[in-house]
């Protein structure tokens, strides 16, 4: 019940006019910069931080708390729109989102991604509202293995789900693990794979990879084959609304999606991008249409974007109750909160419950407002889809090159773009996926400090992996998704011989 | 597929196999290099020997795919499409380096771009491309209060 006095309380905050006024501007501010593409939250939050310095604390965080869901929608509608998405977490949106977006869906698309956001979002804020101190207990239990085993499984599943073959799969995830690799060592400062590189110390930065791969790489591959079959942009047919039975096969995937997104976001080590996997690869098991999938099958937008709202909530409960951020977003939101000298953590609940309360309260709010700014305005985002194709692409390279140099105006990291672009190029023709390698740049790093981790606890002992019964689980089921495509293979394949 | 078409090894196949091979001595080298080792548990050249290790077992793999099916045959390409699309990439590169600033990059990357699309009004979409990377560079310098690379065009701003 205390949650629930100090919830009220954070909204008696939060709903005073001049607090609302600050989350409208947020939230249309962070779609107007989220929707470019290219950039994603995280660099959204990154642009629009030098806006809330002139603010109080508790004023500019409830803009902050705008900004981050405005930029999260935006994030999402150009990666439906134009396959380009801002970060690893719109992965798995783009996927289905930009199909169906280009079976002339669009619309429908963007609405279920809205509802979508909206249901998981306000699921996983009550959430994070009444089971924080219990889920960061549960976090707490944790071990390094655990979490070095349940990255070993998102490794596993990304790689082997998606693409047609396994070997090209595991061969995008392990070039993204040698990219990872690159940069300081944090545990013992030595550089590892920099070659004398000042730029590379810091290691590869994930925004440089994604946009390279996505959207230099994408507008490069329509470049290619612009002129041999010129890409008809089919206009939006029919209501940009949902139907019935979009609507029939969108709420429970948005259940599932925020029951993803919420656990695993609050974990100390979660993000946003193993739910939103995990979410696509279950509802493409459960649809029943999984024929759609990887055609635009709207479960495929509606799973992941809500389990990308809903651990963009739960990213908050390790970030508010330990001061731990696990995402980009979440690491400048914590420099956000420095800047007024608030650290996050257990204290600052004692210390200062109105503004961590009217926090809370105002991600209410700003998830509502969203929903009734964004809906309406649906049809001008889908009218970006509109803009003819040369300008388009132009548009989306000067973007890409925008978000490159404003994150480090270095000749390393144009040149990394340009790279990571025809990368992208090369692996579209010869059917690579590219999100593994994304995922294996930012779990590879993350899994090995949770291995390090594991073996000092434990002096060196591998066996501590198969004592324990979660890595245990984990890992097991890690060989058994790994074995899983060679085995079914080789029994078609003796099938195939036997006919 | 004729079997004289199975014996001939799958080019593509074989360069991705092989650059994978280089990648793995590349890792393998530069964590055979790390001096320092950890006190407990495992140190900073473990994971990369892993990495070398998975690189290597798939360069593996893809020579054998390389024997057996190939890879799939992509589609015609345009080079020169992709062409002018590197040359405006070059030429952002070149302006980042040499200090001609952001709006001259990006009007040279938005024209170029626009080419490669099979536009032909060069002068229009030179024009488009420069109001865009005037109103991106006012909008950081002026509202954001943020730098993008500066050149001669910008102190005019």
């Amino acid at each position: 019940m205390d949650s629930f006095v100090s919830l009220g309380q954070g909204f008696l905050v939060a709903l005073e006019p001049s607090k609302l006024l600050f989350a409208a501007v947020g939230v249309l501010l962070g779609t107007a910069v989220g929707v470019l593409p290219g950039i994603g939250p995280a660099l959204t939050v990154a642009l629009l931080l030098p806006v809330t310095f002139k603010l109080d604390p508790t004023g500019s965080l409830i803009m902050f708390a705008g900004i981050y869901y405005g930029g999260m929608y935006g994030g999402s509608t150009t990666a439906i729109l134009i396959n380009a998405p801002g970060e690893s977490a719109s992965v798995a949106t783009a996927i289905e989102g930009n199909k169906m977006a280009k079976a002339g869906r669009g619309g429908p698309a963007l609405a279920t991604s809205a509802i979508g956001s909206f249901v998981a979002g306000t699921i996983a804020t009550i959430g994070l509202a009444f089971l924080a101190p219990w889920l960061v207990e549960l976090a707490v239990n944790f071990g390094p293995w655990d979490y070095f085993a349940l990255m070993v499984l998102a490794f596993v599943t990304v790689s082997a789900t998606f693409g047609d073959s396994p070997l090209r799969g595991l061969t995008s995830l392990t070039i993204g693990l040698m990219l990872g690799l690159v940069g300081i060592d944090k545990l013992t400062g030595q550089a590892r794979m920099a070659f004398g590189v000042p730029e590379f110390f810091d290691g590869i930065e994930v925004t440089t990879l994604a946009v390279g791969l996505f959207a230099v790489g994408e507008a490069l591959y329509v470049a290619s084959r612009f002129k041999s079959n010129p890409e008809e942009i089919v206009p939006i047919k029919g209501s940009l609304w949902m139907t019935r039975e979009d609507w029939r096969r969108s709420w429970k995937p948005w259940l599932r999606g925020a029951a993803f997104g919420f656990p695993i976001g609050a974990l100390p080590a979660g993000g946003a991008e193993v739910p939103t996997f995990l979410s696509y690869v279950t509802e493409k098991k459960l649809s029943k249409h999984p024929e759609e999938f990887g055609h635009g099958a709207i479960e495929g937008v509606a799973g992941p974007e809500a389990a990308n709202n809903a651990s963009a909530a739960g990213t908050l409960v390790p970030l508010l109750t330990l001061g731990l951020p696990t995402s980009a977003t979440a690491a400048i939101m914590l420099a956000g909160f420095q800047q007024y000298g608030l650290n996050p953590g257990p204290l600052l609940f004692t210390e200062n419950p109105a503004l961590v309360w009217g926090l809370v309260a105002s991600l209410f709010i700003a998830n509502a407002m969203l929903l009734v700014l964004n809906l309406p305005l649906v049809g001008l985002w889908v009218r970006l889809l509109a803009i003819p194709q040369p300008w388009l692409y132009a548009g989306i390279l000067v973007f890409a090159a925008m978000g490159t140099v404003a994150a480090k105006p270095s000749v390393v990291e144009v040149g990394m773009l340009f790279v990571f672009g025809f990368l992208g190029l090369l692996m579209r023709r010869w059917d690579y996926p590219v999100a593994p390698m994304v995922v294996g740049l930012i779990l590879g790093p993350m899994a090995e400090a949770q291995l390090r981790r594991a073996m000092q606890m434990t002096l060196g002992d591998p066996m501590v992996f198969l004592e324990n019964p979660g890595s245990a689980t984990l890992l097991s089921l890690s060989a058994m998704a790994l074995l899983a495509p060679f085995v079914m293979k080789g029994l078609s394949r003796f099938r195939a011989a036997e006919d | 597929m004729s079997l004289l078409a199975k014996r001939r090894a799958d080019k593509r196949a074989l360069v991705v196999g092989l650059t994978l091979f280089v990648f793995a001595a590349l890792v393998w080298r530069d964590a055979a290099a790390q001096t320092l080792s950890a006190t407990y548990g495992i140190g900073p050249a473990a994971m990369p020997y892993v990495v070398a290790g998975a690189l290597a077992a798939l360069g593996l793999g893809h020579i054998v795919v390389a024997f057996r099916d190939g890879l799939p045959v992509p589609e015609h390409a345009d080079g020169i499409a992709i062409g002018w699309i590197a040359f405006g990439l070059v030429a952002l590169l070149l302006c980042i380096a040499f200090g001609a600033g952001f709006i001259l990059a990006t009007t040279i990357l938005f024209a170029v771009t626009s080419r490669a699309f099979g536009r032909r009004a060069l002068l229009v979409d030179a024009t488009i491309g420069f109001g865009l990377g005037v109103a991106i560079h006012l909008l950081f310098s002026k509202l954001l209060t943020l730098s993008l690379p500066a050149g001669p065009l910008e102190h005019l701003f």
